[in-house]
């Protein structure tokens, strides 16, 4: 039976850590691939690396840490933040990224998803959304929009209606980052995660809000949930990779332990 | 030294970084005449069969497979390399290069809450000995991402399987040819320790 993952994000900002992860141990302070490498043995599933600033300059630097990332870590990594073509969809692919993410300019240009799918496999390609809740109106049917710009810039697009078309376009996997939800430590945006599992036919990541290892139980299971993606949950100390799994497979969630 | 095949169907230097780390010597070719000095292959590979196999036509690397496997070469299929290494392809349908009997075949789901490609990591049963599955122990999982996989004509080369929805074959082996449906490359330390061995299997 297939496993439910758990990844971990880190945000990186030219090539560093960012200073908003803060850190138990000092030996790793401010280099992602180090602090990658620690959670990868430390069971991790899958990573992901978000470049929060993403500009022109910085794209090189990422793909130098890329590099050395997947010479540190022998399991699927993925790549966010600022990839706008083909071209930079392809280059973090040739550095050693196994996927990477899609946001802001599948907004601006739905076409890209199919362009990056067709060159690198929708297994490959990730749609990643910012998403807040709002009243169901017409133009918004589910009551859930998507936002750009790190969740200030509403777009008027229905989350629900977005995740298909992402499907359609050729996205292998879908990032539900509930912006409400973020940095509360509340738990998963349930309703909307499992919304949008049950309408797809593609893994769904579910994203911000977890500050428990319950939440995490409760967005796999009544979320529908593929994979649960933490952050601070981890960072902070609170609690190891191994600790997270543990609770879960102690309540029967099947997860990968032997590592 | 092993020799990885480069036949532009994904991202192939995972592999050999994976196997640096693993302490094998490796290197990357898309050469049929280097492929052909080959002491031990790897034939890695994401992608679709039918492109797969026009490329491994036209550049003549397909015959030096064939040539390698015949001479006795230990070779690794993984992914795509092990499901074109059946006579035939569902995908396509593709011909395929035939060094086992049998037909790589799409997931037929009956359960539509499972997912097609399946992606992440699975439980790998051992059904048979086999020296590259040495020391693979119940619950040991092993990262997958993928639509199609190997179907042997005989049960005999079938070495192990994996659960999803029902069980299909994940790792299948001929004589000096053994294939996984799964990435050692992505697997972590069970996928690096599966590399060490087949450094050290002779394809017997």
């Amino acid at each position: 039976m297939l496993s439910k993952r758990l990844i971990v994000c880190l945000d990186v900002r030219n090539g560093r850590l960012a200073k908003s992860i803060k850190f138990v141990d000092t030996k790793d302070i401010g280099d992602p691939v180090a602090k990658a490498r620690q959670y990868y043995e430390d069971g991790v599933d899958e990573l992901v690396f978000y470049d929060i600033t993403a500009s022109r300059e910085e794209r090189d630097i990422m793909l130098d840490m890329v590099e050395k990332a997947a010479s540190q870590i022998f399991i699927p990594f993925s790549v966010g933040g600022g990839i706008r073509s083909v071209e930079d969809a392809t280059k973090l692919r040739e550095a050693g990224a196994e996927k990477v993410n899609v946001n802001t300019a599948a907004i601006k240009r739905k076409e890209v998803i199919t362009e990056i799918a067709d060159a690198i496999g929708s297994q490959s390609t990730v749609l990643s959304m910012d998403i807040r809740s709002v009243s169901p109106n017409a133009k918004i049917p589910s009551g859930y929009e998507i936002v750009i710009n790190g969740g200030v810039t509403p777009t008027g697009i229905d989350a629900l209606w977005w995740a298909k078309e992402g499907e359609r376009l050729g996205a292998g996997e879908l990032v539900i980052n509930s912006i409400d939800a973020d940095g509360t430590k509340d738990g998963y945006e349930i309703k909307l995660t499992r919304m949008i599992a049950d309408a797809v036919g593609i893994p769904v990541i579910a994203s911000g809000g977890a500050g428990k290892p319950e939440h995490l139980y409760e967005v796999l299971t009544e979320g529908h949930a593929d994979a649960a993606l933490v952050a601070s949950i981890v960072h902070y100390g609170e609690y190891t990779c191994r600790q997270l799994k543990e609770y879960l497979d102690g309540r029967g969630i099947k997860i990968r332990l032997s590592y | 030294m092993i020799t990885i095949i480069d036949y532009n169907a994904g991202n192939i230097r995972s592999v050999l970084r994976a196997c640096k780390e693993a302490g094998a010597e490796a290197f990357i070719t898309n050469d049929p005449k280097t492929a052909a000095q080959a002491t031990k292959i790897i034939f890695p590979g994401v992608g679709a069969a039918p492109s797969a196999m026009k490329y491994l036509k036209e550049s003549g690397m397909d015959a030096a497979l064939r040539d390698a496997f015949k001479a006795g070469v230990p070779i690794l299929g993984i992914c795509l390399g092990a499901q074109i290494g059946l006579e035939s392809s569902e995908e396509g349908p593709t011909e395929c290069l035939g060094l086992i009997p049998g037909k790589t075949v799409r997931f037929k789901l009956k359960d539509k809450m499972l997912k097609i490609p399946h992606i992440g990591w699975n439980d790998v049963k051992v059904l048979k000995a086999h020296p590259l599955l040495d020391g693979i122990k119940e619950g040991d999982q092993f990262y997958f991402v993928h639509s199609f996989y190997p179907n042997p004509a005989s049960r005999e080369n079938i070495y192990a399987v994996s659960d999803y929805g029902e069980d299909f074959c994940c790792a299948i082996g001929f004589k000096n040819y053994f294939a996984t449906q799964f990435h050692p490359e992505k697997s972590g330390r069970l996928g690096l320790e599966f590399l060490e061995r087949f450094k050290g299997w002779e394809g017997k």
